[in-house]
């Protein structure tokens, strides 16, 4: 291959060195209103009475507006969501009233004009909570919203879904299991925490046209909740996403669009404006949901696991609309990649008084493997079986089976977990630190994760060539630091067989580029990747209908090479592509076909939802992506500090479509996981973010960076675009694990819950002594 | 609120506000001067997303207030490139591939640029310790110091 597999320059980055790349709140718009959000002050409370007077009497304000004003709720999977507050607030923070105004000062002061009178009702604040029979229920009506039917809201209940997997016969298995254990774990709510906030912008005009500006990664689904939400046929709503600052998950579903939209459609021509500060973006936007999870093993005499029980209570918050499909992924993938016959698992999702959970990196599998990879650290110890022994001896092969009965036929882990340990030198021991206060570790963990999406989800390319041989590939599948633009060029490029520098990619405008259902599930590179080399070959197959008559002879006999078509038999007898980009002229100047554009559609093939009572499924997702990180930390036995040395990263990519950028997801992604497995946590007490900055909240820097190594393994995907598969949230996914494993191995203390923090350290080193 | 006439330099460029007492640089640059490449991340001073150099320093633009500005020279990320042609330093970038969503960026080449006029061979460890105030979610930094290190290890910053 001649473009696919090499390492070309990003196609933004001189827009983003030279400050030129538009985000979100760089668009400048004639006449803006600023928009500001009047938030409940309770984790749950009946919002008894607004008084909007005095700040619609504030000059400047042009219009405020409160739940009442647009009650219909909204949601990707289930419709639980107000944007703004109906009846009762339900989290610390929940939007209850929103102000458009001619500057952000008088928005700010509007909102502090506007009374509310509560009710303050019984609250949760735990998922384990949430689930007892005696809760207050957060969503009394939730056997009345609307649904997508594989997920099963239980009513009179804090739980909008119940994911039920039953494999084999676990029961028989622990009643023969030569062992058993029995360990918990939890995790706590995380944020993503993009370098860009969350920022958006509305304008409605007279003749009825909604647009949206938004920092987004997926216009398109986007767009269909909004016009459901706010009545909108779907031509007249537009949805327009600019270069996005990061998005790690949290820029997937509607946010703070649905606040900026009422306030537009009251002030007709005027664009009114949201951007989150900081604090906001920690307290309001999507968080990681918080895990509660207890994994039971039964093992054979040689370290088999026969059977795996798992109960996993999911934190979801106030609204679940998007949480509900984590869960599902999180019991589809319940025992990572490892071949278990026996398997019953149940994974809840529960509404609490906390912030919205929402998609992050990962998309529960980060969560899990938390869990999975300890836990099985601590059978292997139990058992007297190496750390790595037991992932080679349980680890998936080709042929194996996931848990919902998946046969896995490209399974690369195994290859992944020979080549993480050989390059953490996993069998030797660490190099001393010099001093005896300060221990060293090794740990390993291996991960998987599959794109969970609808088994439909579609994507569309389009690819115009213009007249001079160059081409505009049209998509929406978005850039938000992935590269899915430079994979696409790249992609396009292989199959046209020209240079990258002909291609320019133009993504994010729901009215101009084609329909992608969400960049999100790492399904980009694999589905967006489908549809633009379908797109490349419906466009070359044109190309060459046309050329077989200007250069007389049949298209099975021309191929395209370097911007021309050539005659296989003859391939010096060649003609420039761009001889073809509006049809072809013929001898008499008459004009035959027409311009030249490609078009690619593209549906997972044979996805089938999973079995209501089993959970079961051939086949509920495209692929597998599986893989192996390995790390060696350093722990201060004084302070409790621990220090990451060195992280490696080899997962199974299929193909890589480009090398560096390749590696720089996986490197990112170890730093991530670093950051959650030693520091980050969104603190919760009585439903209030106590650290809403990054003072309080830490996120790694350059100081903390380790020693990072990337390898990769390619076993070709048979149905992905030149055989690759997602990477971009997988790679995140060992890496806790496999820090908190090397921490119990220098240390002989384990922790099942994360952060490790000096302090929770330190406490634990003490109680060991 | 009081407002003060300044008088002070954008990428050698003069300029000549009525700026409000509490009006920051950030908005300034952002709002007035519609130079949107300096970023908001924080808007107090933890992330580094708004690093402008101002008389040579690298500086947060969400801490300095406006009527300070007078006579003072700011550079931003806009300034880097002279015309269509790219500085080292952001070439090195790209060629490292030291920027994912790019928001970040600006500031990241601003303290770095700042760094290596005063020190033209930084080890790693300085590296870090003068690029730590600037956060990046996305490149895990690796790519970022690399790309720094090239740049220096060409001698572009060489007096």
């Amino acid at each position: 291959m001649r473009v696919v597999g090499t390492s070309v320059e990003r196609l933004d980055a001189i827009k983003k060195v030279t400050g030129s790349a538009q985000f979100a709140d760089d668009i400048q718009f004639s006449r803006p209103l600023f928009a500001q959000v009047k938030r409940s002050p309770y984790a749950h409370a009946k919002i008894l009475k607004i008084d909007t007077s005095k700040a619609e009497q504030l000059y400047g304000v042009r219009c405020v507006i409160t739940g009442e004003y647009y009650k219909k709720r909204a949601g990707l999977y289930l419709e639980d969501k107000n944007f703004l507050a109906v009846g009762t607030a339900k989290f610390k923070g929940e939007p209850v009233a929103a102000v458009a105004a001619e500057s952000k000062e008088i928005a700010e002061e509007a909102c502090k004009l506007i009374e509310v009178e509560y009710e303050e009702l019984p609250a949760v604040f735990d998922s384990l909570d949430g689930m007892k029979p005696d809760a207050p229920l957060i969503h009394p009506d939730l056997h009345t919203y609307k649904v997508a039917p594989i997920f099963y809201p239980q009513k009179g209940t804090n739980i909008s879904h119940h994911y039920v997997l039953r494999k084999g016969d676990a029961e028989k298995a622990f009643k023969e299991a030569y062992k058993t254990f029995d360990n918990s774990f939890y995790i706590p709510h995380v944020q993503h925490v993009p370098i860009e906030p969350h920022a958006c912008t509305a304008q409605y005009m007279p003749d009825g046209e909604l647009c949206i500006w938004a920092a987004c990664q997926s216009p398109f689904a986007v767009r269909r909740a909004l016009a459901e939400t706010f009545d909108f046929p779907l031509n007249k709503i537009r949805v327009i996403s600019k270069a996005v600052g990061g998005g790690f998950g949290c820029k997937a579903g509607t946010t703070l669009e649905g606040i900026v939209i009422p306030l537009a459609m009251l002030c007709p021509g005027r664009p009114v404006k949201l951007t989150y500060t900081r604090e906001d973006e920690f307290q309001y936007a999507y968080v990681r949901q918080g895990l509660h999870i207890r994994i039971q093993t039964a093992v054979n005499k040689d370290g088999k696991i026969i059977g795996s029980k798992n109960v996993l209570a999911w934190d979801g918050g106030a609204y679940t609309e998007y949480g509900v499909n984590i869960v599902k992924a999180a019991g589809w993938g319940c025992v990572g990649p490892y071949d278990i016959e026996n398997i019953a698992t149940d994974s809840y999702c529960v509404y609490t008084n906390h912030p919205v959970g929402g998609p992050y990196r990962g998309f529960g599998m980060s969560e899990i493997h938390f869990a999975i990879e300890q836990n099985l650290d601590m059978v292997a110890n139990e058992m007297g079986i190496s750390p790595l022994d037991i992932r080679r001896i349980n680890g998936i092969r080709p042929g194996g089976v996931s848990a919902t009965g998946q046969v896995i036929d490209v399974a690369g882990y195994q290859e992944c977990l020979e080549k993480a340990a050989a390059l953490i030198e996993y069998d030797k021991p660490c190099e001393p630190s010099g001093n005896p206060r300060k221990v060293r570790g090794k740990g390993l963990a291996g991960g998987w994760k599959a794109p969970s999406m609808p088994t439909d989800a579609q994507s569309s390319v389009i690819i115009r060539m213009n007249e001079d041989g160059t081409f505009i590939l049209l998509c929406s599948c978005h850039d938000m630091g992935q590269g899915s633009d430079t994979v696409m060029a790249q992609i396009a490029a292989e199959t046209l067989t020209v240079d990258v520098s002909k291609i320019t990619v133009r993504t994010g405008d729901t009215d101009h580029t084609p329909y992608e259902w969400q960049t999100v599930a790492s399904r980009s590179t694999y589905c967006a990747g489908n549809a633009t080399k379908l797109a490349a070959e419906d466009l070359r197959d044109k190309i060459l209908e046309v050329a077989q008559i200007k250069m007389g002879t049949w298209k099975k006999d021309l191929y395209l090479e370097d911007g021309y078509v050539r005659r296989v038999f003859y391939p010096d007898i060649k003609v420039p592509i761009s001889t073809f980009a509006l049809g072809l002229m013929l001898p008499d100047q008459s004009g035959i076909a027409g311009p030249m554009i490609g078009v690619g559609s593209y549906t997972v093939p044979n996805n089938i939802a999973a079995d209501i009572k089993t959970g079961l499924s051939p086949k509920p997702v495209a692929f597998w992506t599986m893989g192996v990180n390995g790390a060696e930390v350093e722990v201060d036995l004084d302070t409790g500090k621990v220090k990451v040395l060195k992280m490696v990263s080899v997962f199974d990519a299929g193909k890589v479509i480009n090398p560096q950028m390749y590696e720089g997801q996986a490197e990112g992604a170890m730093v991530q996981a670093m950051g959650t497995a030693l520091w980050e946590e969104l603190k919760l007490k009585e439903g209030k973010v106590m650290n809403p900055s990054f003072v309080d909240y830490k996120i790694p820097t350059f100081d903390d960076m380790p020693e990072l190594i990337v390898e990769v393994v390619e076993n070709a995907e048979p149905t992905g675009p030149y055989g690759a598969r997602g990477i971009g949230e997988i790679v995140m996914v060992p890496g806790a694990p496999a820090i908190a494993n090397a921490v119990a191995n220098a240390t002989g203390v384990r922790f099942t819950r994360m952060p490790l923090m000096p302090d929770v350290v330190l406490a634990a080193l003490k109680a060991k002594k | 609120m009081k407002e003060y006439l300044v008088k002070f330099f954008v990428n050698d460029e003069p300029i000549e506000l009525r700026v409000p007492a509490n009006r920051t640089l950030l908005s300034v640059l952002r709002e007035d001067l519609a130079l949107t490449g300096t970023k908001e991340g924080c808007g107090a001073g933890e992330c580094g997303a708004c690093t402008v150099i101002v008389d040579g320093k690298a500086v947060n633009a969400c801490l300095i207030l406006a009527p300070e500005l007078d006579g003072m020279h700011i550079e931003t990320v806009e300034g880097l490139a002279k015309g269509s042609q790219i500085s080292p330093l952001q070439e090195s970038f790209i060629e490292h591939m030291a920027l994912q969503c790019g928001f970040c960026t600006p500031g990241m080449l601003m303290s770095a640029e700042s760094l290596l006029r005063d020190n033209p061979h930084p080890t790693r460890d300085e590296i870090k310790k003068a690029m730590s105030g600037n956060l990046c979610r996305c490149t895990g930094y690796k790519k970022i110091v690399e790309a720094i290190e090239a740049v220096a290890e060409k001698g572009v910053y060489d007096k």
